[in-house]
């Protein structure tokens, strides 16, 4: 068994879990639902057996180091906290619906990393050298995985919103109520802001001890803090007159495509310290 | 005097406004792009080139190359600081109020505005249910400050006032934080020092290209370099010592630093950062032929200029070229040739082979090399730093995080009783989470019951 066989099986459950939402979607069989949730629970099992696999084949290969060193081995792991973030919400507050739309996020992941990255295992660089690699990679992507299931949620939010307050019933009859939606795009942004807040601090730490400057305003810091700016505004939304509601969908869409940003535009199209992780 | 006091008063609720703190957080995240398009700090001529006169011009009144430092940005973040410090200001007083004079009693106007409400027909006197529910209160969520009034008892408890505070620390953390980067521009520096092996350094070059004087001196006593197989680079490593008055430092001996594991001495960090050679190489240049010989010395870090107007440098060169070129010894450079004509070439010149330099310089039409041997060492480039305000910024980043899981975690939940005569009124509040506070609320209502009224009420 390899880790790359084990991840394609990982794919294949991700995209089970996400048909079996849209099923659930369109005909409101509970059973579906659940269906979706146990393959999306299965596929997480997989992938974090795939990626303890992955860990062991590097030693073996003599570089050991955790799998979250280049762009193939952060997608498969930001799938993976996708996943992780959007079941623990299923846990607590079961709106089954939600997972149709945020798997597409972790299929997309997956389905990029498995078909178009280079998954060979590097050896590290001397600059990621360091326990910090984990603390920051970890804290950073759970951050953006919430951040993810958010955007999933808001997107819910404003298609619902759109079709006025009367649901004509069919796929949207089965969305949870906007003001539901409200709070659960809230709650997951506070689950996200203060993981964001500690990759930041964490990666502030690192480039201190590394470099001796805890803030370059490097594109991929600045990136990172403008995501804060946004959800920091996001949060200060609901507590704003005119903002609840719409707006602060759209904000937390519009953090999203900032996290999204940060993550890969500044390594595909600007240059910087975080060059390793193209 | 009227109007004064309206536009003092209009100025002060701007600085306080939710408005405001939403606009400069959004205008900082938008403005903030400008300077990850546009390259800051030292400018490529290439660059400037690409853009133009007009742009340049433009960019440069705006502060676009240095826009985080520039007059508009720093004014931005001036007002945040403004916006948190007055909005905290203008709040804090009545989150005080409310921790530190709660409202002890569940009279009419508190029942009507809270939800979680729940009225219990129990039998007893006032006195003997009031013992019993504050014992109870104590046990499962929080010993009551008991006040009487018109004849029936008010209960109240509550648990983590003080989180009310939380969003104010991390306001507080983003100022303790911008103090903390303001005593590290203000007495901190950074520079950085090239080293060469077993050479010594005494003072470095800051950013502004002044030197600064460490008061101590840093010898590198080895450089090394390693890979891995697939030629990636592996590991930078300098072992440094530190002597003060000419006398070394114990502690100080030989120590050791790669990327990620710096030294530090009175203060002054030195991390490891770029490496390189010093240095320089003899050849004898000559016409193809062997005539018109001179000998030419390229320096390592440099080149070296030929009489045809050509200019040579050294891209690499070993003391023993047989792990290259098996069968062949001694040592070789590889040289790098940039004709006036803007042709480039490269050619590989031996120290004991003349008649291979020979067939090299005829085939390619090149002047004829000879290598006499190098003389040269690696240096270690290091990032130097000094910043006494680095402790205030951590301080503010803890505080931050602190603050920030203390307000979105935890909240102020208050439980107010009213004992009377056969009856209680249980009423509760949270300042968030109220969904998570009511099963908590109904649990305790359900405990009230069992202990006051068992067998009533199912």
């Amino acid at each position: 068994m390899t880790s790359s066989l084990l991840f394609n099986v990982t794919t294949i459950a991700y995209l089970a879990s996400m048909l079996a939402f849209f099923a659930y979607l369109a005909s409101r069989v509970e059973k579906l639902g659940l269906l979706g949730s146990l393959t999306a629970l299965t596929g997480l099992i997989l992938q974090t057996g795939a990626i303890g696999l992955r860990w062991r084949e590097s030693y073996q290969m003599g570089v050991g180091h955790a799998p979250l060193s280049n762009l193939y081995e952060s997608v498969v792991f930001f799938s993976w906290t996708i996943v992780l973030i959007y079941l623990l919400l299923d846990l607590r507050y079961r709106y089954r619906v939600i997972g149709a739309f945020v798997m597409p996020f972790a299929l997309l992941g997956m389905t990029w990393a498995q078909l178009a990255l280079q998954s060979g295992i590097e050896p590290l660089v001397p600059a990621l050298q360091s326990n910090w690699l984990l603390y920051h990679v970890v804290t950073c992507f759970l951050g953006y995985a919430a951040f993810a299931v958010a955007c999933g949620i808001s997107i819910m939010y404003l298609v619902r919103d759109a079709a006025g307050a009367a649901p004509a019933g069919g796929v949207l009859a089965s969305f949870p109520p906007v003001k539901v939606l409200d709070d659960l795009n809230y709650r997951a942004i506070m689950v996200g802001f203060p993981l964001l807040t500690l990759g930041i601090v964490t990666g502030a730490a690192w480039a201190n001890y590394a470099w001796g400057t805890y803030w370059s305003w490097d594109p991929k810091e600045t990136w990172s803090l403008i995501v804060w700016f946004v959800y920091a505004a996001f949060l200060h939304a609901r507590i704003t007159r005119g903002w609840v509601g719409r707006r602060a969908a759209w904000l937390s869409v519009i953090g999203f495509a900032a996290t999204i940003f940060c993550y890969l535009g500044v390594n595909l199209f600007l240059s910087g310290l975080h060059s390793y992780g193209r | 005097m009227n109007n004064e006091r309206t536009l003092s008063q209009a100025t002060w609720d701007f600085f306080c406004s939710l408005k405001l703190a939403m606009a400069l957080l959004l205008s900082l995240a938008v403005t903030s792009i400008i300077g990850t398009v546009i390259p800051q700090g030292n400018l490529a001529p290439q660059y400037l080139e690409s853009i133009g006169q007009t742009k340049f011009r433009l960019y440069q009144a705006l502060g676009f190359f240095d826009m985080y430092h520039s007059w508009w940005f720093v004014l931005l973040l001036a007002a945040l600081s403004v916006n948190l410090f007055a909005c905290s200001l203008k709040r804090l007083p009545q989150i005080w109020k409310v921790m530190s004079n709660p409202t002890l009693t569940l009279d009419e106007g508190l029942k009507k505005s809270l939800s979680t409400l729940a009225t219990l027909k129990v039998p007893g006197s006032a006195a003997a249910l009031k013992e019993q529910v504050a014992a109870l209160l104590s046990a499962q969520f929080a010993a009551p400050r008991i006040t009487e009034k018109d004849g029936s008892f008010h209960l109240y408890a509550e648990k983590t006032p003080w989180c009310r505070l939380a969003v104010y620390v991390v306001h507080l953390s983003i100022l303790v934080i911008f103090a903390g980067a303001m005593v590290g521009s203000l007495f901190g520096f950074k520079g950085y020092v090239t080293i060469p092996e077993g050479e010594s350094a005494t003072s470095i070059v800051l950013r502004n290209n002044k030197p600064h004087d460490l008061g101590f001196a840093v010898s590198c006593d080895k450089f090394s370099v390693s890979f891995y197989d697939t030629g990636a680079p592996k590991e930078f490593k300098s072992i440094l010592s530190v002597s003060e008055n000419g006398r070394p430092v114990p502690g100080f001996q030989k120590v050791p630093i790669i990327v990620n594991d710096p030294l530090t001495y009175n203060g002054i960090t030195f991390y490891q950062s770029s490496y390189g050679k010093v240095g320089q190489h003899s050849f004898t240049v000559s016409s193809p032929d062997g005539g018109n010989a001179v000998r030419l010395e390229i320096p390592s870090d440099g080149a070296a200029q030929l009489p045809d107007g050509s200019e040579v440098h050294v891209l690499e060169s070993t003391q023993e070229v047989g792990q290259f070129k098996p069968g062949l010894s001694g040592p070789a450079a590889l040289l790098e040739m940039h004709t006036p004509s803007g042709q480039s070439l490269r050619t590989l010149v031996y120290a004991n082979y003349p008649e291979l330099n020979r067939q090299a310089a005829r085939s390619a039409g090149h002047p004829l090399f000879g290598y006499l041997g190098g003389n040269e060492k690696m240096y270690t480039g290091l990032q130097v730093n000094h910043d006494p305000g680095v402790g205030i910024v951590w301080l503010g980043c803890l505080l931050m995080i602190v603050g920030v899981y203390v307000a979105f975690f935890m909240s102020h939940r208050r439980v107010w009783v009213e004992v009377k005569d056969g009856e209680i009124v249980v009423a509760g509040s949270a300042n968030k989470n109220p969904a998570g506070f009511e099963l908590r609320f109904n649990r305790l209502v359900k405990q009230i019951e069992g202990e006051l009224a068992p067998g009533e009420g199912k």
